[in-house]
């Protein structure tokens, strides 16, 4: 029992080192780095240990960033549960063929670029684009509308990039689903839809559990969407860190807010494990 | 006379271009054991679900008490379904699960933990109330699939292969339970099992299938003494299938000899075949019978010995207690009403 044990500790020491060098040693250097201060000649980093950081994060400019974010993150991820758990819902009730097609279909994005896609959707959104034709076409609106570089477009951009990982994700739980179930529920008596809500619906929710994680910790990071097709109108944390690092050239600031990011999100998946008991996300794990 | 309950009239139902069932006829009466019988693909799960309204038949008709119900849905149906692999709700303990049917209907609280209790007793699980229901064993949750299908007190239990999944001893426990509960509270079951068996020993009435269609329709003994065809004498216990012919009523010829059997009303001369069961031949002296054949392989069975014949026509397989070396001059002894005649039908 012992010698297993020890044996096991030298399989897991290449993985304890690697984790130690490339995550644990920048966490910890980000750590320091919040604590320390830009240097006064405008280059470097000053190791003196300071709150500054912090208390600048207060401020109600960089406040209402974090609420912006949130609010982004937090509407890209309702979105994306309308669309997505239905989308995912559905391909697990077809057949076996054209599940292997619907998946394919929702992975091939991946293999392009995500920064040419999003270009892709400015050709569609901008003032004579695709879509303001068709909505002209149809005679729905008189006059094109603005929606690129502008709150609309964000959202748009967010829940293209990120509905996949919701699809797929409430699929891989819906596609393990016993369908006799359902049929048991209707068999006691219960219409399709009671039969969805308090059997179906229950045992789909780690998949939604999992599509929400992943898909709303990094709608917080992907300051990119923001940037092109908000038009850098709409500033994000991720946005805010990125600018910190280069152009502002403070770095402790930006690993102040990094730091801050990482709470957050680290206090939403103990949410989400709280509520679902499970250590590995549906889907990825 | 019982009275009808279920009627169906002339069911077809095609899967794409396939056809599954191609005219299933049958009457089912209150407070019956009935067991439909048949190999694997033979359309069984399909008939059941065209009952319990999860299939919609491309003809013909279900007529429940004389009111056609095909386009009734389930839940409006007084059928309940213990389904093969009990399909119990994961995330809903025992009680729940058993009180699901029981909430539906809105029934007042008190009366439901009652009506559960009460279930749970029958099916010998008192005190398994807040039980995790994916932590029992087969057997058990079995037995909570049918207090959950009956607590609603259907007037037909459908089961599909329920013991299916259990093994052989559990199996043959809860086969005794299920008739014992059919008597106590006195509904239908159509219970659906690939073994004849099981399906011999637990019902009233049992309806062979084969291909879609129906072979036979009758009381376990008639199944099992009279089979109608070829079919249902191999797919029931073992035979000896011998094509032979009707000399006149009463009179039957194969193997070259003419014996006296019990079956009458076939026409003359007609073409037929005859099954005797291999229990029910004896192995005697050759000259006191008229078959003989030379033993040519012996295998102890536990109650008895199975034997192989040789005769000058075939190989027969006889079951008998009496030991025989291989290799010796035997007889063949059977009397008139060891031997069951059928019409002939086109080979399986
Ligand atoms: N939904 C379906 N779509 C297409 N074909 C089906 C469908 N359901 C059943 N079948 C086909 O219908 C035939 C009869 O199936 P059924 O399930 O009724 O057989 P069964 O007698 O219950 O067999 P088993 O003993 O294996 O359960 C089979 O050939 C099966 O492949
Ligand atoms: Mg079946």
């Amino acid at each position: 029992m012992r010698r297993r044990n020890r044996a096991g500790m030298w399989m897991v020491l290449p993985l304890t080192i690697f984790t130690l060098i490339f995550v644990a040693a920048p966490l910890l250097y980000m750590v320091f780095l919040s604590f320390a201060s830009q240097s006064s000649s405008g280059f470097g980093v000053e190791w003196k240990f300071t709150l500054e950081n912090y208390k600048r994060i207060l401020d109600p400019v960089y406040r209402n960033t974090f609420y912006g974010s949130l609010r982004l993150a937090f509407s890209t991820t309702a979105l994306n549960i309308l669309l997505g758990y239905p989308f995912g819902y559905f391909m697990a009730k077809l057949s076996a063929k054209k599940k292997k097609a619907a998946v394919l279909f929702l992975m091939l994005p991946f293999w392009l670029n995500s920064l040419i896609r999003l270009y892709g959707w400015i050709i569609l959104l901008q003032k004579k684009g695709l879509v303001n034709e068709v909505l002209l076409r149809l005679h729905l609106i008189d006059k094109p509308l603005k929606i690129l570089y502008s709150y609309p477009a964000i959202l748009i951009g967010m829940v293209y990039v990120l509905l996949p990982f919701m699809a797929l994700s409430v699929y891989s739980s819906a596609e393990k689903l016993d369908w006799s179930l359902a049929e048991a529920a209707r068999d006691l008596g219960a219409g399709r839809c009671y039969a969805f809500f308090t059997i179906i619906f229950p045992l789909t929710l780690p998949g939604l559990f999992s599509g929400i994680i992943l898909t709303f910790i990094p709608s917080m990071g992907l300051f990119f969407i923001a940037d092109i097709l908000g038009g850098n109108k709409i500033v994000l944390v991720g946005s805010l860190i990125q600018e910190q690092m280069t152009r502002g050239n403070n770095w402790p600031f930006a690993a102040a807010l990094a730091m801050v990011l990482l709470v957050v999100t680290s206090l939403l998946l103990g949410l989400y494990k709280k509520l679902t008991n499970s250590d590995v996300l549906e889907g990825i794990g | 006379m019982k009275n009808k309950l279920i009627e169906l009239r002339n069911l077809t139902k095609n899967f794409d271009d396939q056809q599954v069932l191609k005219g299933i006829s049958l009457d089912i009466y209150e407070n019956e054991f009935l067991t439909l019988l048949g190999p694997s693909g033979c359309g069984k799960t399909t008939t059941l679900r065209i009952i319990a309204g999860f299939e919609e038949p491309s003809d013909g008709q279900v007529l429940f008490n004389g009111i056609e119900i095909s386009k009734v849905p389930p839940y409006k149906r007084e059928v309940n379904t213990v389904f093969q692999k009990y399909a119990l709700f994961p995330h809903l303990n025992v009680a729940d699960n058993i009180a699901f049917g029981l909430n539906l209907k809105k029934v007042e609280k008190s009366v439901i933990s009652q009506k559960v209790e009460r279930m749970l007793k029958m099916v010998g699980l008192s005190g398994f109330e807040n039980r995790d229901v994916t932590l029992l064993s087969g057997g058990q949750q079995q037995r909570v699939a049918i207090a959950r299908a009956l607590v609603n007190e259907p007037k037909v239990l459908l089961l599909d292969e329920p013991l299916g999944a259990l093994d052989a001893k559990i199996r043959k426990q809860m086969q005794l339970e299920l008739k014992k509960i059919q008597r106590e509270v006195g509904i239908t079951f159509v219970y659906v099992t690939h073994d004849q068996e099981e399906a011999l020993s637990m019902s009233d009435a049992v309806v062979v299938m084969n291909n879609g269609e129906i072979q036979q329709i009758g009381t376990p003994t008639d199944i099992y003494n009279e089979p109608e065809n070829r079919f249902v004498a191999s797919f029931i216990g073992e035979s000896n299938i011998i094509e032979g012919h009707m000399i006149r009523d009463y009179l039957v010829e194969f193997d070259d000899f003419q014996f006296e059997c019990v079956d009458k009303g076939f026409e003359d001369n007609e073409e037929v075949e005859v099954v005797l069961r291999p229990e029910d031949l004896d192995i005697v002296e050759p000259e006191h019978a008229k078959i003989t054949g030379v033993v040519r392989d012996i295998t102890f069975k536990g109650v008895h010995y199975e034997i192989m014949i040789e005769t000058e026509k075939r190989m027969y397989n006889v079951h008998t207690t009496d030991y025989a070396p291989v290799g010796k001059k035997i007889g063949l002894l059977f009397g008139p009403e060891d031997i069951h005649v059928m019409c002939k039908m086109g080979a399986y």
